[in-house]
């Protein structure tokens, strides 16, 4: 049984006829000890996602889903109660900015030792020691120290490892890394990765990573699910799409890259922005962006197909490159 | 080749910009060095890119091409005249051959001004054109930078973020400069929209003849877009080179380990991963002798207290380092 299983997630705003599908029928499995990569631009839906596995939709959000079950308990029939109890415990997450994200008013070791007081309990002392230790665990150098300081005196590679530290005090089964590394500096960046990579292959966890920077996906995750305007749009092992993308915007999201162009004077970019809650078009939902658009796109909804374990949501998936040649 | 056969628009030369910061009550002030002696020239439709970590100095420098800020000590020259010597009218004139393009398209436009105008307050303030000519120029530049003539009565908030930058360049290119600066332009943007813009800024740099200096720190970008490469760590240059000598043979170790941590798509394209421990050091009490030496695994006594020296090699690049020097690098 898959660790977490998401089936047919839509997450709606806006009431009346026409409400807004900020994510629109999304599915995937993560087992544990597996890296789930989600790719996509600004607005394709992968962060409000995350935040529905998380319970922090608000109203007038609406969450819906067939199944929303993590290690078989369904998340959407549980009681709120029962809800906390799993979210922050078993499943935790990193969000983007650490600088905002961690409370400027409390020392670093007062929020580390909140989350283990809600979900664990244990005397003062203990939670106290149980912080030094995650720290370590996290490469803060002398955390004996470190836990009575402030975010603001923290530089932002070090504030990550504090919030990475809070998501791991419960030894969460699944931990949801929503763009863990967009706002630092490269060499950080690589620590940071490899940091989470080495905690999930030793907690043995599920990891969701969100970002939009293909190539980190490309080098940390075992499959990739890549979102556009909401929906999965191409989905299956990291290293068969990032070979033979089949998808059209898989396609064109890799050939942007400055890499992919070496030796050319241009990029081929990709027109056009995802669409917005207004201008959703008709069938295809990348069809005004797409260079292989066909009358049908226009007027159809392609539906996900699935062949072994890699699916695309196009009427006429890219041909692999071994059958074209 | 003289300098005006290979039409230099911008020299810098050892330019520094040091600060001094008051420690507290009765202590001596410490003294900050951002920019800590670098030299570049670049040519007229060529792209010169700074790269480095936060905190290296690479905003500092641009502030100081700018002139938003003065230079403790180097000189700067722009057509052949030095910079800081100038005074009065040679000086705004000076001010508007160099532009700027900042990092933050959400930011660096002010959210009460239509386009039209935001475009314009440069003309209004720097020329004498009348509004249906200063019209005309900001109609056109619109055009150039793929927007449409009727996004000219609209207010940056209806614009998404590539529409936005593409604003903000139009803005740099409205007093026809030489020189633009561009300060982390596409970090902000997805990566299709940053495709869409650096297409936009390489097509505009030929059209114009513009001379970039081009403040990124992501390396794949850069290789695309440069044509010579300043590596700064902590104030100093410590690699300069062509693009090209600097991406196939990084010879710094430091330069080795960005290009080793930029992931790529291609695993071919990957290198042996060299993680770099630690962070960069505080600008406040920098480290004796190498600047580097607390995450170079190459470190040794002399650069642990001995300060090297940038060199320049024979293929055109300079490098600041003793295990180089000494040939004990093992790459």
């Amino acid at each position: 049984m898959s660790l977490l299983s998401v089936k047919n997630l839509s997450v709606t705003f806006g009431t009346g006829e026409n409400p807004f599908r900020a994510v629109d029928r999304l599915s995937y499995d993560v087992n544990a000890g597996e890296v789930l990569g989600i790719v996509g631009e600004s607005g394709s839906g992968k962060s409000v996602s995350s935040l529905a596995l998380m319970g922090l939709i608000d109203f007038p959000g609406k969450v819906m889903a067939d199944t929303l079950d993590f290690e078989g308990n369904k998340l959407l029939e549980m009681s709120d109660k029962a809800r906390r109890k799993i979210t922050g415990d078993d499943i935790a997450m990193i969000f983007q900015d650490p600088m905002t994200a961690l409370n400027p008013c409390f020392t670093v070791g007062n929020q580390i030792m909140e989350a283990i007081e809600v979900h664990q309990g244990g005397s003062r002392k203990e939670r106290k020691a149980k912080a030094i230790d995650l720290l370590r665990q996290v490469g803060i150098p002398a955390p004996e120290e470190r836990i009575n300081v402030y975010p603001h005196q923290l530089s932002g590679g070090m504030s990550q490892r504090v919030m990475i530290a809070m998501a791991i005090a419960c030894d969460p089964k699944l931990l949801i890394a929503d763009e863990p590394t967009t706002a630092l500096d490269v060499t950080i960046q690589a620590q940071i990765i490899d940091l989470l990579l080495d905690l999930q292959k030793q907690k043995n966890m599920g990891l969701i990573l969100i970002t939009h920077d293909l190539a980190l996906v490309s080098e940390a995750a075992d499959r990739v699910v890549v979102m556009y305007a909401g929906q999965v749009v191409e989905t299956g092992p990291a290293a068969e799409i990032f070979a033979n993308p089949q998808h059209p915007y898989t396609e064109a999201l890799m050939k942007s890259l400055p890499e992919s162009a070496a030796g050319k004077e241009r990029l081929d970019a990709l027109a056009g922005v995802v669409p917005g809650a207004n201008d959703r078009p008709n069938g295809c939902l990348l069809n005004p962006r797409c260079p292989y658009v066909m009358d049908k796109c226009r007027e159809q909804e392609p539906e996900l197909i699935a062949t072994d374990s890699h699916a695309v949501r196009c009427f006429k998936p890219l041909l692999k490159q071994e059958d074209a040649a | 080749m003289t300098a005006q056969e290979k039409n230099i628009v911008l020299r810098g030369e050892g330019l520094k910009q040091h600060y001094e910061v008051s420690q507290g009550f009765l202590k001596p002030k410490g003294i900050v060095k951002a920019v800590d002696g670098v030299s570049f020239e670049v040519a007229a439709g060529k792209t010169l890119a700074v790269v480095g970590e936060s905190g290296c100095g690479k905003s500092t420098l641009a502030r100081q091409l700018t002139m938003i800020e003065t230079p403790t000590a180097g000189s700067i020259e722009f057509n052949g005249k030095n910079l800081l010597a100038l005074t009065g009218d040679a000086k705004k004139e000076a001010r508007q051959r160099i532009q700027i393009i900042f990092q933050n398209p959400y930011g660096s436009l002010n959210p009460r001004k239509k386009v039209g105008h935001i475009l314009e307050e440069p003309l209004v303030i720097n020329s004498e054109m009348t509004p249906p000519d200063r019209k005309e120029r900001a109609l056109y530049l619109l055009e150039k930078v793929g927007l449409k003539a009727e996004h000219y009565d609209r207010y940056p908030h209806m614009f998404s973020g590539g529409q936005r930058q593409r604003i903000a360049i139009a803005r740099g290119l409205m007093m026809n400069p030489k020189v633009v600066v561009a300060d982390e332009p596409v970090s902000a943007l997805d990566v299709s929209v940053q495709a869409q813009v650096l297409n936009l800024m390489m097509d505009i740099q030929k059209e114009f003849g513009l001379a970039y200096i081009f403040i990124s720190h992501d390396l794949s970008v850069v290789e695309h877009i440069a044509d010579e490469v300043l590596v700064m760590y902590l104030g100093r240059v410590v690699e300069q080179g062509p693009t090209e000598q600097i991406f196939k043979n990084p010879k710094h170790p430091y330069t080795r380990a960005l290009l080793s941590s930029t992931p790529r798509i291609k695993p071919e394209q990957r290198i042996e991963k060299i993680r770099l421990p630690g962070e960069l050091p505080s600008p406040m009490n920098p480290p004796l002798g190498c600047a580097f030496h607390g995450r170079c695994k190459y470190a040794n006594d002399q650069c642990r207290h001995i300060t090297p020296e940038l060199i320049a090699k024979e293929d055109g690049s300079k490098i600041r380092c003793f295990a180089y020097e000494e040939g004990r690098l093992d790459y």
